[in-house]
Protein backbone atom coordinates (compact mmCIF):
# COMPACT_ATOMS: atom_id res chain seq x y z
CA UNK A 1 0.00 0.00 0.00
CA UNK A 2 1.45 3.36 -0.31
CA UNK A 3 2.30 5.41 2.30
CA UNK A 4 0.95 8.61 0.81
CA UNK A 5 -1.60 9.33 -1.66
CA UNK A 6 -3.18 12.66 -2.73
CA UNK A 7 -5.83 13.10 -5.36
CA UNK A 8 -7.42 16.19 -7.20
CA UNK A 9 -5.88 18.59 -4.36
CA UNK A 10 -6.86 22.02 -4.68
CA UNK A 11 -5.60 25.18 -2.60
CA UNK A 12 -6.47 28.77 -2.76
CA UNK A 13 -5.02 32.06 -0.39
CA UNK A 14 -8.18 34.01 -1.40
CA UNK A 15 -8.36 34.79 -4.88
CA UNK A 16 -5.11 33.09 -5.67
CA UNK A 17 -5.36 29.40 -6.59
CA UNK A 18 -1.68 28.29 -5.54
CA UNK A 19 -2.49 24.67 -6.05
CA UNK A 20 -4.58 23.21 -9.04
CA UNK A 21 -5.34 19.55 -8.71
CA UNK A 22 -2.77 17.78 -7.61
CA UNK A 23 -2.40 13.99 -7.51
CA UNK A 24 0.75 12.47 -6.61
CA UNK A 25 1.14 8.72 -4.31
CA UNK A 26 4.54 7.66 -2.74
CA UNK A 27 5.52 4.23 -2.58
CA UNK A 28 7.33 2.50 0.75
CA UNK A 29 11.00 3.66 0.87
CA UNK A 30 10.49 5.94 -2.36
CA UNK A 31 12.63 9.21 -2.68
CA UNK A 32 10.73 11.79 -4.34
CA UNK A 33 12.22 15.63 -4.73
CA UNK A 34 10.16 18.06 -5.63
CA UNK A 35 11.76 21.20 -7.68
CA UNK A 36 10.00 23.91 -9.54
CA UNK A 37 10.11 28.11 -9.58
CA UNK A 38 9.48 30.14 -6.68
CA UNK A 39 5.68 30.42 -5.88
CA UNK A 40 5.19 27.65 -7.33
CA UNK A 41 3.61 25.85 -4.43
CA UNK A 42 5.77 23.85 -3.26
CA UNK A 43 5.96 24.49 0.58
CA UNK A 44 2.00 25.19 0.86
CA UNK A 45 1.65 21.43 -1.04
CA UNK A 46 3.96 20.49 1.61
CA UNK A 47 2.04 22.49 4.24
CA UNK A 48 -1.37 20.92 3.37
CA UNK A 49 0.24 17.29 3.24
CA UNK A 50 1.97 17.69 7.02
CA UNK A 51 -1.83 19.25 8.05
CA UNK A 52 -0.12 22.64 8.53
CA UNK A 53 -3.08 23.93 5.49
CA UNK A 54 -6.57 22.59 5.09
CA UNK A 55 -7.14 22.37 1.24
CA UNK A 56 -9.93 23.06 -0.12
CA UNK A 57 -10.52 20.45 -2.39
CA UNK A 58 -9.37 16.60 -2.59
CA UNK A 59 -8.55 13.12 -0.60
CA UNK A 60 -5.53 12.74 1.25
CA UNK A 61 -4.48 9.52 2.88
CA UNK A 62 -1.54 8.03 4.72
CA UNK A 63 -1.15 4.04 4.65
CA UNK A 64 -5.05 3.99 3.37
CA UNK A 65 -5.46 6.15 6.49
CA UNK A 66 -8.26 9.14 5.51
CA UNK A 67 -7.07 12.51 6.21
CA UNK A 68 -9.60 14.42 4.12
CA UNK A 69 -12.13 12.87 1.53
CA UNK A 70 -14.08 15.30 -1.34
CA UNK A 71 -17.07 15.20 -0.95
CA UNK A 72 -19.15 16.31 -3.81
CA UNK A 73 -20.66 19.97 -2.62
CA UNK A 74 -18.59 19.89 0.64
CA UNK A 75 -14.82 20.19 -1.20
CA UNK A 76 -12.65 18.01 1.12
CA UNK A 77 -13.76 17.08 4.57
CA UNK A 78 -11.07 16.13 7.10
CA UNK A 79 -11.19 13.15 9.62
CA UNK A 80 -11.73 14.83 13.05
CA UNK A 81 -9.20 16.28 15.73
CA UNK A 82 -8.48 13.12 17.34
CA UNK A 83 -8.02 10.99 13.90
CA UNK A 84 -6.15 13.70 12.78
CA UNK A 85 -3.90 13.75 15.85
CA UNK A 86 -2.83 9.91 15.40
CA UNK A 87 -2.16 10.59 11.81
CA UNK A 88 0.54 12.99 12.84
CA UNK A 89 2.71 10.09 13.89
CA UNK A 90 3.05 9.22 10.41
CA UNK A 91 4.74 12.11 9.22
CA UNK A 92 7.71 14.69 9.83
CA UNK A 93 8.08 17.66 8.70
CA UNK A 94 11.89 19.49 8.14
CA UNK A 95 11.69 22.96 8.27
CA UNK A 96 13.76 25.39 6.61
CA UNK A 97 15.05 27.45 9.59
CA UNK A 98 14.75 24.20 11.89
CA UNK A 99 12.33 26.06 13.97
CA UNK A 100 13.96 24.50 17.22
CA UNK A 101 12.45 25.57 20.41
CA UNK A 102 15.19 27.66 21.69
CA UNK A 103 14.52 27.55 25.11
CA UNK A 104 15.11 23.34 25.22
CA UNK A 105 18.60 21.74 25.21
CA UNK A 106 19.11 19.63 22.02
CA UNK A 107 18.20 16.54 23.84
CA UNK A 108 15.16 17.75 25.13
CA UNK A 109 13.82 18.87 21.91
CA UNK A 110 14.44 15.37 20.68
CA UNK A 111 12.76 13.69 23.50
CA UNK A 112 9.88 15.85 24.68
CA UNK A 113 7.22 15.16 21.84
CA UNK A 114 7.70 10.96 22.17
CA UNK A 115 7.16 11.38 25.76
CA UNK A 116 4.96 14.14 26.42
CA UNK A 117 2.30 13.87 23.09
CA UNK A 118 3.01 10.09 22.26
CA UNK A 119 3.16 9.23 25.46
CA UNK A 120 6.14 6.49 25.57
CA UNK A 121 8.63 5.32 28.24
CA UNK A 122 10.74 7.76 29.23
CA UNK A 123 13.81 5.17 29.40
CA UNK A 124 12.68 3.91 26.05
CA UNK A 125 12.81 7.87 23.85
CA UNK A 126 16.39 8.23 25.85
CA UNK A 127 18.03 5.21 24.43
CA UNK A 128 16.39 6.21 20.79
CA UNK A 129 17.34 10.04 21.65
CA UNK A 130 21.01 8.73 22.35
CA UNK A 131 21.42 6.69 19.20
CA UNK A 132 19.75 9.41 16.98
CA UNK A 133 22.32 11.81 18.23
CA UNK A 134 25.28 9.49 17.50
CA UNK A 135 23.66 8.83 14.15
CA UNK A 136 23.41 12.73 13.41
CA UNK A 137 27.57 13.26 15.28
CA UNK A 138 26.08 15.08 17.85
CA UNK A 139 27.09 12.84 21.05
CA UNK A 140 28.59 15.80 22.59
CA UNK A 141 26.04 18.43 22.17
CA UNK A 142 23.01 16.81 23.80
CA UNK A 143 23.40 19.16 26.69
CA UNK A 144 23.87 22.32 24.50
CA UNK A 145 21.26 24.88 23.13
CA UNK A 146 20.00 25.75 19.60
CA UNK A 147 21.64 28.92 19.93
CA UNK A 148 25.13 27.42 20.63
CA UNK A 149 24.83 25.39 17.27
CA UNK A 150 25.57 26.09 14.01
CA UNK A 151 23.06 25.88 11.43
CA UNK A 152 23.87 22.36 9.91
CA UNK A 153 24.00 21.15 13.57
CA UNK A 154 20.60 22.63 14.41
CA UNK A 155 19.10 21.08 11.29
CA UNK A 156 20.71 17.88 12.40
CA UNK A 157 19.13 18.47 15.50
CA UNK A 158 15.57 18.96 13.75
CA UNK A 159 16.12 16.17 11.68
CA UNK A 160 16.56 13.53 15.08
CA UNK A 161 13.21 15.40 16.37
CA UNK A 162 11.50 14.46 13.14
CA UNK A 163 13.15 10.68 13.18
CA UNK A 164 12.54 9.86 17.04
CA UNK A 165 8.45 9.72 16.53
CA UNK A 166 9.29 7.25 13.87
CA UNK A 167 7.62 8.18 10.93
CA UNK A 168 6.60 6.70 7.78
CA UNK A 169 7.68 9.52 5.84
CA UNK A 170 9.36 12.99 5.81
CA UNK A 171 8.79 16.31 4.31
CA UNK A 172 11.78 18.66 3.67
CA UNK A 173 11.43 22.31 2.93
CA UNK A 174 14.44 23.49 1.44
CA UNK A 175 16.19 21.94 4.21
CA UNK A 176 19.55 23.26 3.37
CA UNK A 177 18.55 26.98 1.82
CA UNK A 178 19.20 28.62 5.54
CA UNK A 179 22.65 27.37 5.45
CA UNK A 180 26.37 28.36 3.90
CA UNK A 181 27.47 26.40 0.98
CA UNK A 182 29.85 24.25 3.39
CA UNK A 183 27.18 23.15 6.33
CA UNK A 184 24.34 22.15 2.59
CA UNK A 185 26.86 19.48 2.53
CA UNK A 186 26.88 17.38 5.77
CA UNK A 187 22.75 17.97 5.89
CA UNK A 188 22.73 16.42 2.34
CA UNK A 189 24.91 13.72 4.06
CA UNK A 190 22.53 13.10 6.51
CA UNK A 191 19.46 12.72 4.05
CA UNK A 192 21.81 10.12 1.54
CA UNK A 193 22.53 8.15 4.83
CA UNK A 194 18.78 8.04 5.47
CA UNK A 195 18.25 6.93 1.67
CA UNK A 196 20.60 4.31 2.34
CA UNK A 197 18.46 3.23 4.88
CA UNK A 198 15.24 3.31 3.02
CA UNK A 199 13.65 6.06 4.80
CA UNK A 200 10.63 7.29 3.09
CA UNK A 201 11.28 11.10 1.75
CA UNK A 202 9.66 14.27 -0.21
CA UNK A 203 12.55 16.76 -0.34
CA UNK A 204 11.82 20.36 -1.77
CA UNK A 205 15.16 21.01 -2.81
CA UNK A 206 16.52 24.02 -5.20
CA UNK A 207 19.87 21.80 -4.90
CA UNK A 208 19.25 20.08 -8.12
CA UNK A 209 22.71 18.03 -8.62
CA UNK A 210 21.46 16.44 -4.84
CA UNK A 211 18.00 15.95 -6.27
CA UNK A 212 19.35 14.24 -9.24
CA UNK A 213 21.69 11.53 -6.82
CA UNK A 214 19.29 10.94 -4.17
CA UNK A 215 15.79 11.01 -5.80
CA UNK A 216 14.16 8.11 -7.49
CA UNK A 217 11.75 10.41 -8.76
CA UNK A 218 11.71 14.05 -9.88
CA UNK A 219 8.65 16.26 -9.85
CA UNK A 220 8.62 19.75 -11.56
CA UNK A 221 6.06 22.15 -10.32
CA UNK A 222 5.28 25.30 -11.14
CA UNK A 223 2.09 28.05 -10.96
CA UNK A 224 0.73 25.16 -8.76
CA UNK A 225 0.56 22.32 -11.10
CA UNK A 226 2.68 19.36 -11.30
CA UNK A 227 4.44 20.19 -15.11
CA UNK A 228 6.38 16.60 -14.92
CA UNK A 229 7.52 14.07 -13.52
CA UNK A 230 9.78 11.00 -14.00
CA UNK A 231 13.16 9.45 -13.28
CA UNK A 232 15.65 12.37 -12.50
CA UNK A 233 17.53 10.97 -15.82
CA UNK A 234 14.50 12.16 -17.52
CA UNK A 235 13.14 15.12 -15.80
CA UNK A 236 16.56 16.71 -15.07
CA UNK A 237 19.02 14.96 -17.24
CA UNK A 238 16.53 14.90 -20.34
CA UNK A 239 13.36 17.39 -19.46
CA UNK A 240 10.44 17.42 -22.05
CA UNK A 241 8.68 20.08 -21.07
CA UNK A 242 9.64 23.99 -22.34
CA UNK A 243 8.94 25.22 -18.73
CA UNK A 244 11.00 22.53 -17.01
CA UNK A 245 13.67 23.44 -19.76
CA UNK A 246 13.56 27.07 -19.40
CA UNK A 247 13.91 26.47 -15.36
CA UNK A 248 16.83 23.75 -15.44
CA UNK A 249 18.56 26.69 -17.79
CA UNK A 250 17.92 29.67 -15.71
CA UNK A 251 19.64 27.37 -12.53
CA UNK A 252 22.32 26.55 -14.17
CA UNK A 253 23.02 29.75 -15.11
CA UNK A 254 22.54 31.10 -11.43
CA UNK A 255 25.13 28.62 -10.62
CA UNK A 256 27.66 29.77 -13.22
CA UNK B 1 44.87 74.71 26.17
CA UNK B 2 47.08 74.12 29.67
CA UNK B 3 45.27 77.21 31.32
CA UNK B 4 41.81 76.36 30.30
CA UNK B 5 42.23 72.36 31.68
CA UNK B 6 43.92 73.79 35.06
CA UNK B 7 41.20 76.24 35.49
CA UNK B 8 38.63 73.43 34.67
CA UNK B 9 40.19 71.15 37.81
CA UNK B 10 40.22 74.10 39.68
CA UNK B 11 36.84 74.84 39.14
CA UNK B 12 35.99 71.23 39.63
CA UNK B 13 38.04 70.52 43.01
CA UNK B 14 36.19 74.08 44.27
CA UNK B 15 32.98 72.16 43.69
CA UNK B 16 33.71 69.14 45.00
CA UNK B 17 35.42 71.19 48.47
CA UNK B 18 32.00 73.12 48.94
CA UNK B 19 29.66 70.34 48.47
CA UNK B 20 31.89 67.87 51.67
CA UNK B 21 31.63 71.46 53.43
CA UNK B 22 28.40 71.88 52.98
CA UNK B 23 27.14 68.54 53.23
CA UNK B 24 29.60 68.59 56.73
CA UNK B 25 27.40 71.63 57.94
CA UNK B 26 23.96 69.89 57.20
CA UNK B 27 24.82 66.44 58.63
CA UNK B 28 25.89 68.04 62.07
CA UNK B 29 23.06 70.58 61.92
CA UNK B 30 20.97 67.53 61.05
CA UNK B 31 22.11 64.71 63.97
CA UNK B 32 22.52 67.89 66.36
CA UNK B 33 19.15 68.70 65.74
CA UNK B 34 17.49 65.51 65.77
CA UNK B 35 15.56 64.12 68.15
CA UNK B 36 16.12 60.34 68.00
CA UNK B 37 13.16 59.28 69.91
CA UNK B 38 10.79 61.24 68.07
CA UNK B 39 12.12 59.90 64.93
CA UNK B 40 12.09 56.37 66.00
CA UNK B 41 8.76 56.64 66.75
CA UNK B 42 7.80 58.02 63.21
CA UNK B 43 9.95 55.05 61.52
CA UNK B 44 7.83 52.43 64.05
CA UNK B 45 5.03 54.13 62.30
CA UNK B 46 5.87 54.32 59.12
CA UNK B 47 6.51 50.23 58.96
CA UNK B 48 3.70 48.92 60.22
CA UNK B 49 2.68 51.41 56.74
CA UNK B 50 4.69 49.63 54.90
CA UNK B 51 3.68 46.18 55.70
CA UNK B 52 0.79 47.54 54.10
CA UNK B 53 2.51 49.02 51.27
CA UNK B 54 3.77 45.47 50.35
CA UNK B 55 0.64 43.62 50.65
CA UNK B 56 -0.58 46.00 48.15
CA UNK B 57 2.23 45.74 45.84
CA UNK B 58 2.06 41.44 46.56
CA UNK B 59 -1.76 40.98 46.47
CA UNK B 60 -1.91 43.82 43.14
CA UNK B 61 1.14 41.34 41.34
CA UNK B 62 -0.59 38.19 42.68
CA UNK B 63 -3.60 38.87 41.16
CA UNK B 64 -3.12 41.45 37.98
CA UNK B 65 -0.51 39.09 36.19
CA UNK B 66 -2.79 35.86 35.49
CA UNK B 67 -5.52 38.20 35.52
CA UNK B 68 -3.99 40.04 32.51
CA UNK B 69 -2.73 36.44 30.95
CA UNK B 70 -6.25 35.75 30.90
CA UNK B 71 -7.32 39.27 29.70
CA UNK B 72 -4.71 38.97 26.92
CA UNK B 73 -5.74 35.98 25.58
CA UNK B 74 -9.32 37.81 25.14
CA UNK B 75 -8.15 40.32 23.62
CA UNK B 76 -6.15 38.40 21.00
CA UNK B 77 -9.54 35.73 20.09
CA UNK B 78 -10.12 35.95 16.58
CA UNK B 79 -13.86 36.65 17.55
CA UNK B 80 -14.28 40.30 17.70
CA UNK B 81 -17.39 40.21 20.04
CA UNK B 82 -14.53 39.26 22.76
CA UNK B 83 -11.69 41.16 21.64
CA UNK B 84 -13.15 44.53 21.04
CA UNK B 85 -14.43 44.79 24.79
CA UNK B 86 -11.18 43.09 26.15
CA UNK B 87 -9.58 46.35 24.01
CA UNK B 88 -11.79 49.08 25.15
CA UNK B 89 -11.11 47.73 28.97
CA UNK B 90 -7.46 47.67 28.00
CA UNK B 91 -7.73 51.16 26.78
CA UNK B 92 -10.13 52.54 29.34
CA UNK B 93 -7.88 51.21 32.16
CA UNK B 94 -4.72 52.93 30.55
CA UNK B 95 -6.60 56.15 29.60
CA UNK B 96 -7.77 57.06 32.96
CA UNK B 97 -5.59 57.55 36.24
CA UNK B 98 -5.60 55.04 38.46
CA UNK B 99 -6.09 57.19 41.27
CA UNK B 100 -9.48 57.92 39.87
CA UNK B 101 -9.73 54.63 39.32
CA UNK B 102 -9.65 53.58 42.75
CA UNK B 103 -12.28 56.39 43.71
CA UNK B 104 -15.00 54.72 41.93
CA UNK B 105 -13.94 51.30 42.78
CA UNK B 106 -14.06 52.45 46.71
CA UNK B 107 -17.34 54.70 46.24
CA UNK B 108 -19.16 53.20 43.16
CA UNK B 109 -21.04 50.41 45.54
CA UNK B 110 -21.99 53.50 47.95
CA UNK B 111 -23.81 55.15 45.16
CA UNK B 112 -25.28 52.39 43.84
CA UNK B 113 -26.65 51.34 46.76
CA UNK B 114 -27.70 54.36 47.70
CA UNK B 115 -29.82 54.38 44.05
CA UNK B 116 -31.30 51.15 45.23
CA UNK B 117 -32.22 52.57 48.54
CA UNK B 118 -30.53 50.27 50.47
CA UNK B 119 -29.48 51.47 53.67
CA UNK B 120 -25.76 49.77 53.78
CA UNK B 121 -22.93 51.81 54.78
CA UNK B 122 -19.27 51.30 53.27
CA UNK B 123 -16.98 50.43 56.21
CA UNK B 124 -13.32 50.73 57.18
CA UNK B 125 -12.49 46.90 56.02
CA UNK B 126 -13.53 47.92 52.75
CA UNK B 127 -10.49 50.04 52.01
CA UNK B 128 -7.69 47.84 51.85
CA UNK B 129 -9.98 45.34 49.03
CA UNK B 130 -10.79 48.42 47.05
CA UNK B 131 -7.07 48.82 46.45
CA UNK B 132 -6.24 45.91 45.90
CA UNK B 133 -9.36 45.41 43.20
CA UNK B 134 -8.48 48.46 41.18
CA UNK B 135 -4.78 47.80 41.46
CA UNK B 136 -4.90 44.61 40.05
CA UNK B 137 -7.92 45.86 36.96
CA UNK B 138 -5.70 48.62 36.44
CA UNK B 139 -2.16 46.26 36.44
CA UNK B 140 -4.19 43.23 34.23
CA UNK B 141 -4.74 45.96 31.68
CA UNK B 142 -1.08 46.69 31.45
CA UNK B 143 0.23 43.30 31.75
CA UNK B 144 -1.91 42.39 29.24
CA UNK B 145 -0.31 44.80 26.69
CA UNK B 146 3.32 43.96 27.87
CA UNK B 147 2.05 39.69 27.47
CA UNK B 148 0.22 40.30 23.85
CA UNK B 149 3.26 41.88 22.67
CA UNK B 150 5.32 39.06 24.07
CA UNK B 151 3.25 36.53 22.30
CA UNK B 152 2.94 37.86 19.06
CA UNK B 153 6.87 38.16 19.32
CA UNK B 154 7.10 34.21 19.05
CA UNK B 155 7.98 33.26 15.33
CA UNK B 156 5.13 31.75 13.80
CA UNK B 157 7.35 28.59 12.73
CA UNK B 158 7.53 27.93 16.50
CA UNK B 159 3.87 27.03 16.36
CA UNK B 160 4.08 25.24 13.48
CA UNK B 161 6.55 22.91 14.46
CA UNK B 162 4.55 22.13 17.60
CA UNK B 163 1.65 21.35 15.28
CA UNK B 164 3.57 18.88 13.19
CA UNK B 165 5.20 17.12 16.47
CA UNK B 166 1.05 16.44 17.51
CA UNK B 167 1.70 19.18 20.80
CA UNK B 168 -2.25 20.21 21.88
CA UNK B 169 -3.18 23.81 21.62
CA UNK B 170 -2.51 23.89 25.63
CA UNK B 171 0.60 22.24 25.68
CA UNK B 172 2.18 24.07 22.65
CA UNK B 173 1.20 27.58 24.48
CA UNK B 174 2.22 26.07 28.44
CA UNK B 175 5.36 24.41 27.28
CA UNK B 176 6.51 26.19 24.33
CA UNK B 177 5.32 29.93 24.36
CA UNK B 178 4.85 30.73 27.74
CA UNK B 179 8.55 30.11 28.46
CA UNK B 180 9.94 32.30 25.99
CA UNK B 181 7.39 34.84 26.09
CA UNK B 182 7.79 35.08 29.48
CA UNK B 183 11.94 35.43 28.91
CA UNK B 184 10.65 38.16 26.34
CA UNK B 185 8.73 40.50 28.50
CA UNK B 186 10.79 40.37 31.61
CA UNK B 187 12.19 44.08 31.12
CA UNK B 188 8.96 45.80 30.45
CA UNK B 189 7.11 43.32 33.45
CA UNK B 190 10.23 44.68 35.72
CA UNK B 191 9.15 47.70 34.93
CA UNK B 192 5.71 47.83 35.29
CA UNK B 193 6.51 46.12 38.83
CA UNK B 194 8.96 49.44 39.72
CA UNK B 195 6.16 51.26 38.98
CA UNK B 196 4.11 49.46 41.36
CA UNK B 197 6.11 49.94 44.08
CA UNK B 198 5.62 53.86 43.69
CA UNK B 199 1.61 53.36 42.45
CA UNK B 200 1.54 51.80 45.71
CA UNK B 201 1.21 55.38 47.29
CA UNK B 202 -1.87 56.48 45.82
CA UNK B 203 -3.88 54.01 47.94
CA UNK B 204 -4.11 57.34 50.09
CA UNK B 205 -6.51 58.57 47.52
CA UNK B 206 -9.19 56.52 50.21
CA UNK B 207 -7.43 57.04 53.28
CA UNK B 208 -6.25 53.27 53.50
CA UNK B 209 -3.17 53.09 55.96
CA UNK B 210 -0.12 52.62 53.90
CA UNK B 211 3.16 53.75 54.27
CA UNK B 212 2.19 57.26 52.12
CA UNK B 213 -0.98 57.95 54.18
CA UNK B 214 0.74 57.50 57.47
CA UNK B 215 3.93 59.56 56.22
CA UNK B 216 1.49 62.97 54.60
CA UNK B 217 -0.77 62.16 57.98
CA UNK B 218 2.56 62.53 60.61
CA UNK B 219 4.08 65.55 58.45
CA UNK B 220 0.71 67.30 59.16
CA UNK B 221 0.53 66.56 62.55
CA UNK B 222 4.15 66.93 63.38
CA UNK B 223 4.66 69.78 60.63
CA UNK B 224 7.88 67.99 59.89
CA UNK B 225 9.46 67.00 56.59
CA UNK B 226 11.12 64.07 58.16
CA UNK B 227 8.79 61.69 57.49
CA UNK B 228 8.23 61.74 53.92
CA UNK B 229 12.31 61.44 53.76
CA UNK B 230 11.89 58.61 55.67
CA UNK B 231 9.64 57.45 53.72
CA UNK B 232 11.46 58.10 50.44
CA UNK B 233 14.53 55.93 51.67
CA UNK B 234 11.69 52.60 52.64
CA UNK B 235 10.39 53.35 49.02
CA UNK B 236 14.47 53.74 47.54
CA UNK B 237 14.86 50.75 49.61
CA UNK B 238 12.08 48.57 48.96
CA UNK B 239 12.72 49.11 44.90
CA UNK B 240 16.63 48.43 45.17
CA UNK B 241 15.28 45.23 46.30
CA UNK B 242 12.88 44.71 43.64
CA UNK B 243 15.09 45.85 40.88
CA UNK B 244 17.57 43.07 42.56
CA UNK B 245 15.15 40.40 42.54
CA UNK B 246 14.06 40.43 38.63
CA UNK B 247 17.50 41.18 37.35
CA UNK B 248 18.55 37.83 39.24
CA UNK B 249 15.61 36.36 37.26
CA UNK B 250 16.48 37.91 33.96
CA UNK B 251 20.29 36.55 34.53
CA UNK B 252 18.70 33.24 35.11
CA UNK B 253 16.87 33.37 31.89
CA UNK B 254 19.83 34.34 30.10
CA UNK B 255 21.22 30.71 29.20
CA UNK B 256 19.49 31.15 25.45
CA UNK B 257 19.51 33.08 22.59
N1 LIG C 1 -0.42 32.18 4.04
C1 LIG C 1 -0.49 32.65 2.78
N2 LIG C 1 -1.39 33.60 2.47
C2 LIG C 1 -1.47 34.08 1.21
N3 LIG C 1 -0.70 33.68 0.18
C3 LIG C 1 0.22 32.73 0.44
C4 LIG C 1 0.38 32.18 1.74
N4 LIG C 1 1.37 31.25 1.70
C5 LIG C 1 1.82 31.24 0.42
N5 LIG C 1 1.13 32.12 -0.34
C6 LIG C 1 1.31 32.32 -1.80
O1 LIG C 1 1.20 31.09 -2.43
C7 LIG C 1 2.11 30.98 -3.49
C8 LIG C 1 2.93 29.73 -3.34
O2 LIG C 1 3.77 29.88 -2.21
P1 LIG C 1 4.77 28.73 -1.73
O3 LIG C 1 5.42 29.22 -0.51
O4 LIG C 1 4.04 27.45 -1.66
O5 LIG C 1 5.80 28.68 -2.93
P2 LIG C 1 7.16 27.86 -3.05
O6 LIG C 1 7.08 27.06 -4.27
O7 LIG C 1 7.44 27.14 -1.78
O8 LIG C 1 8.23 29.01 -3.26
P3 LIG C 1 9.73 29.11 -2.72
O9 LIG C 1 10.59 28.34 -3.65
O10 LIG C 1 10.02 30.58 -2.81
O11 LIG C 1 9.75 28.62 -1.31
C9 LIG C 1 2.92 32.25 -3.50
O12 LIG C 1 2.40 33.11 -4.49
C10 LIG C 1 2.69 32.83 -2.13
O13 LIG C 1 2.74 34.23 -2.18
MG1 LIG D 1 8.89 27.32 -0.21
Amino acid sequence: MSIFEVRHLSKRFGDLEVLKDISMTIEPGEIVSIIGPSGSGKSTFLRCATLLETMEHGTMKYQGNVVCEERPGHGAVYAPGRTLKKMRAFFGLVFQNFNLFPHWTVLKNIIDAPISVQGRPKEEVLAAAKALLKRMGLESKADAYPCQLSGGQQQRVSIARALISKPQIIFFDEPTSALDPELTSEILKVIKDLAAAHMTMVIVTHEIEFARHVSDRVIFMADGVIVEQGPPEEVIGNPKHPRTQAFLRKLSHADN
Amino acid sequence: MKWSRLSLILIRGFNVIGLLVAGYLFTKLMISSIDWEWLSSILIQLLKGFGLTVAIFGFTLLFSMPLGMALCNVRMSRLKILSWPAKLYISIMRGTPLMLQILIIFFGPYYVFQFFNLDISLSDAYRFPAVIIAFSLNYAAYFAEIYRAGIESIPIGQYEAANVLGYSRLQTFFKIILPQVIKRTLPPVTNEIITLTKDTSLAYAVACAEMFTIAKQLAASQSSMAPFVAAAVFYYIFNFVVAYVMERCERKLNYYQ
